[in-house]
């Protein structure tokens, strides 16, 4: 026990509180589970919801008083609870898509949700984490349960190879990331973030090479968290082959929560040897927005054209990491902020589009819908319009800022290949957009029936906040910049 | 007979280092879900040999402490990737990675 050992005080358990709240709320979906008879698994979902309301109050309460939790491990400070708020809201528009979907695949049941809130478990400690075994930790809860979650309908076989490919790759990308941890730990004596980073500044008796090689492990670790180049291959086959609903929250929460925690670790701890790891954002950033833009033409599964697509906004992330400046991290928060209700509406969209085993999910199985059903037209060509970055939409505000951030810190080749990027970017989302109102409807959308309750509320709702944030992009840009103070 | 000299913390994380290669070269290899899972598992013991050695070479405690988290973590991952590929294999009666590959174009 070493000297400065004190029992974590009432603050220090109120800063955790989101976390148990989820915990204890998914271990009551699964006792209720147990005591429900066959016909009453319906309701769970609203038990869920609940939880997640909680949470979010709790994070709202906890970041009213923000500091450090349990010797440093935890640090709730505006960050934190930005992420905190932007994953719990994830976890709503989820939840709100799953249960019209998992009653169309005779699959109710609580799990399900269990599952979901113990994977935001890992995403809300990982926003806060302030160490690196705790990223490693926090990741891992997500990841698991997010593994889970993925082959959830197991006598699917894409369900099951979505998994199986998840989980292998998963793993095996998590092994580097903590290897790098292990050497960071061996080299500097410490996994707190501000004492490795005050050690890197200061001392010169770790080696720059192995310190910059450590790190480089660590981003391997994250790069495929957030799906960047070269470690993107998994995405298009696990968000293809995944339940529609389970794909709208892995390609949201997890990714915005492992965003979260490599900009922190990065700008906070790695701070002093910025110049070494710079340089491979710098590469990353633009492979991946590349190699997302450019494979995402080529394809015809709308699933695996909008993981394509998430793979090139992971790349604009990046750009706003490689400006390494207080304004690139705001501007990060920003565009997560906006990517997550565009993606999660559209897959929210996808979850109903494609009816009962996912029969259609080709792009021109989408031909003629605003005559069908002119409301889900609508709302999916805001939330394309939104992923292209077309102004009045929050796509636009968030690649502006991003942007913005890279002139300021003389980035300029980025910006423009950037931009160049999303021009092409907007060839494969137009082409969608044109099926659904230039093409004659095809016997895909025929007995369309109207999208449930729950799938309404969430698309409003993401479609909602992508017009709010396309308008008054200040409302949440203010928040940012005040939390994007991290480690400084 | 005087005590034999210790053991230099270098050969330790050699040692670590030649395991995590293997993980990785099994992983990237091997045509077997279990072998390839198995790999995985190599490199996250190579990483505690890591921990264990750096920690005792520091003098301090947390070294050994994480590598109880990562044992537990590695636990709950093969709870669930054994699940995981035993659905695979009632589905498809294989365990070769190249024959899972219906989500191609």
């Amino acid at each position: 026990m070493p000297a400065n050992f004190a029992f974590p005080t009432e603050a220090e358990y109120i800063r955790f509180l989101p976390e148990t709240i989820l915990i204890l709320m998914g271990t009551l979906i699964m006792v209720l589970e147990g005591f429900a008879g066959d016909g009453h698994r319906k309701g769970t979902h609203k038990v869920a919801l609940f939880g997640l309301f909680l949470a979010m109050a709790a994070a709202c309460y906890a970041g009213s008083n923000p500091g450090p939790a349990f010797s440093d491990f935890l640090l709730v400070d505006g960050f934190g609870t930005f992420f905190r708020m932007l994953v719990l809201t994830v976890g709503i528009l989820a939840v709100l898509c799953s249960p019209s979907y998992l009653s169309r695949e005779r699959a109710d049941s609580g799990e399900y949700y269990a599952l979901i809130l113990y994977s935001l478990v890992g995403q809300c400690i990982l926003a806060t984490a302030n160490e690196l075994i705790m990223v490693f930790i926090g990741l891992e809860i997500s990841s698991i349960a997010t593994y889970v979650l993925a082959g959830y309908l197991r006598d699917d076989k894409r369900n099951n190879e979505s998994a199986i490919k998840y989980f292998l790759l998963g793993s095996f990308a998590t092994a580097f990331l903590l290897y790098g941890v292990a050497w960071i730990y061996g080299l500097t004596g410490s996994t707190n973030l501000a004492v490795i980073r005050q050690y890197l500044q200061t001392s010169a008796t770790a080696d720059p090479a192995l310190v910059g090689l450590a790190a480089g492990l660590m981003f391997v670790g994250f790069a495929f968290k957030v799906s960047a180049a070269p470690f993107q291959a998994w995405t298009p086959d696990v968000y293809q082959g995944a339940p529609a609903p389970v794909t709208a929250f892995m390609s949201a929460g997890p990714k915005a929560a492992a965003f979260a925690v490599f900009i922190r670790v990065y700008i906070t701890a790695f701070d002093g040897i910025a110049e070494t790891w710079l340089p491979v954002v710098w590469v990353s950033a633009l492979a991946t927005m590349v190699i997302g833009n450019f494979a995402a033409l080529t394809q015809t599964n709308i699933k695996r054209v909008l993981a394509y697509s998430s793979i090139a906004h992971a790349g604009y992330v990046l750009v706003a990491v490689a400006a390494h400046s207080q304004i690139g991290t705001a501007a990060a928060m920003f565009y997560l902020a906006s990517y997550v209700f565009m993606n999660i509406g559209a897959f929210a969209l996808i979850s109903h589009l494609s009816r009962q085993g996912e029969r259609y999910v080709q792009v021109n199985d989408l031909a003629g819908l605003s005559q069908r059903q002119p409301v889900t037209a609508a709302l999916f060509a805001i939330f394309l319009l939104s992923l292209i970055g077309v102004p009045l939409t929050g796509g636009f505000f968030g690649k502006f800022y991003i942007f913005k951030a890279a002139l300021d810190s003389q980035l300029y080749w980025l910006t423009v290949l950037g931009l160049l990027n999303s021009a092409v970017a907007a060839y494969y989302y137009l082409r969608i957009i044109v099926v659904m109102y230039f093409h004659e409807p095809g016997h895909a959308t025929e007995s369309l029936e109207e999208p449930a309750a729950g799938i309404r509320v969430a698309s409003l709702v993401a479609a909602l906040a992508v017009v709010v944030l396309g308008v008054a992009p200040s409302l949440l840009l203010n928040v940012a910049s005040r939390s994007s103070a991290i480690g400084r | 007979m005087p005590p034999p000299p210790p053991v230099p913390l270098v050969a330790y994380l050699t040692l670590s280092a030649i395991l995590f290669v293997l993980g990785v070269a099994g992983f990237l290899i091997r045509k077997n879900l279990i072998t390839m899972f198995m790999s995985i598992e190599l490199m996250l013991n190579a990483v505690n040999l890591s921990f264990v050695s750096f920690s005792y070479h520091l003098k301090q405690t947390d070294g050994h402490l994480f590598t109880f988290f990562v044992m537990v973590v590695a636990a709950a991952e093969a709870a669930v990737g054994l699940a995981i590929i035993l659905t695979v294999f009632k589905n498809r009666a294989t365990l070769m990675v190249d024959e899972v590959d219906s989500l191609k174009l």
